[in-house]
């Protein structure tokens, strides 16, 4: 009886690093954590998929939550915090409705809203691709 | 300000989210580009059945 000495599953290349880096990245900038993964061509879609979602719903008078005061409020705002930097700049520049006065103002407002959500979902992304659950 | 009309709105919001979706739900580029077209087309879609149907609710 002859047996085959087991041999060792091919390994993926180690990455040194942090490997929270690409999630934090790109919750701060659209796409950067894929840019972190020499994922180019879904960085720069990505980026640009939500700097322009977020930038029309400012356009559109949207507004950026900045007060907790009901659940409704707070949803909004863990929802436009999703943009990371975006967010802040748009803060410090005081871009953005203070109050929604019109119908295009509020679709304006779910504009950043969502923006800030996609966000989220592309930097859970790249964390995925960066530990190997995903290629 | 930019104010487009709701179909535009709903066109612009589709085009992005589906992008993001087929980026992040797919692994190879050709499913990406198809779930993102399956995506942008249920967005759209629906978006037409519901208004057709809150238009013959209303009258």
């Amino acid at each position: 009886m002859s047996s085959t000495p087991n041999k060792p599953a091919p390994t993926a290349p180690q990455q040194q690093g942090f490997v929270f880096l690409p999630l934090i990245a790109g919750w701060l900038v659209p796409g950067a954590g894929h840019f972190l993964l020499r994922k180019w061509g879904r960085g720069a879609l990505l980026a640009i998929s939500i700097i322009c979602m977020f930038a029309i719903g400012l356009a559109m008078q949207g507004k950026l939550y900045a007060n907790a005061h009901d659940i409704l409020e707070i949803l909004g705002l863990l929802g436009d915090l999703g943009s990371g930097l975006l967010y802040v700049v748009g803060r410090t520049m005081g871009l953005g409705a203070d109050s929604v006065q019109l119908t295009v103002a509020d679709w304006g407002t779910r504009f950043i809203v969502v923006a800030g959500l996609l966000n989220i979902i592309a930097a859970v992304d790249a964390h995925n691709l960066r530990t190997g659950r995903k290629s | 300000m930019f104010s487009p009309s709701h179909f535009t709105a709903v066109l612009l919001f589709g085009v992005f989210a589906s992008t993001v979706f087929g980026i992040t739900q797919r692994e190879t580029p050709q499913r990406m580009f198809r779930y993102g077209l399956y995506c942008f087309s249920l967005f759209v879609g629906s978006a037409i059945v519901l208004s057709w149907v809150m238009y013959l609710i209303a009258r």
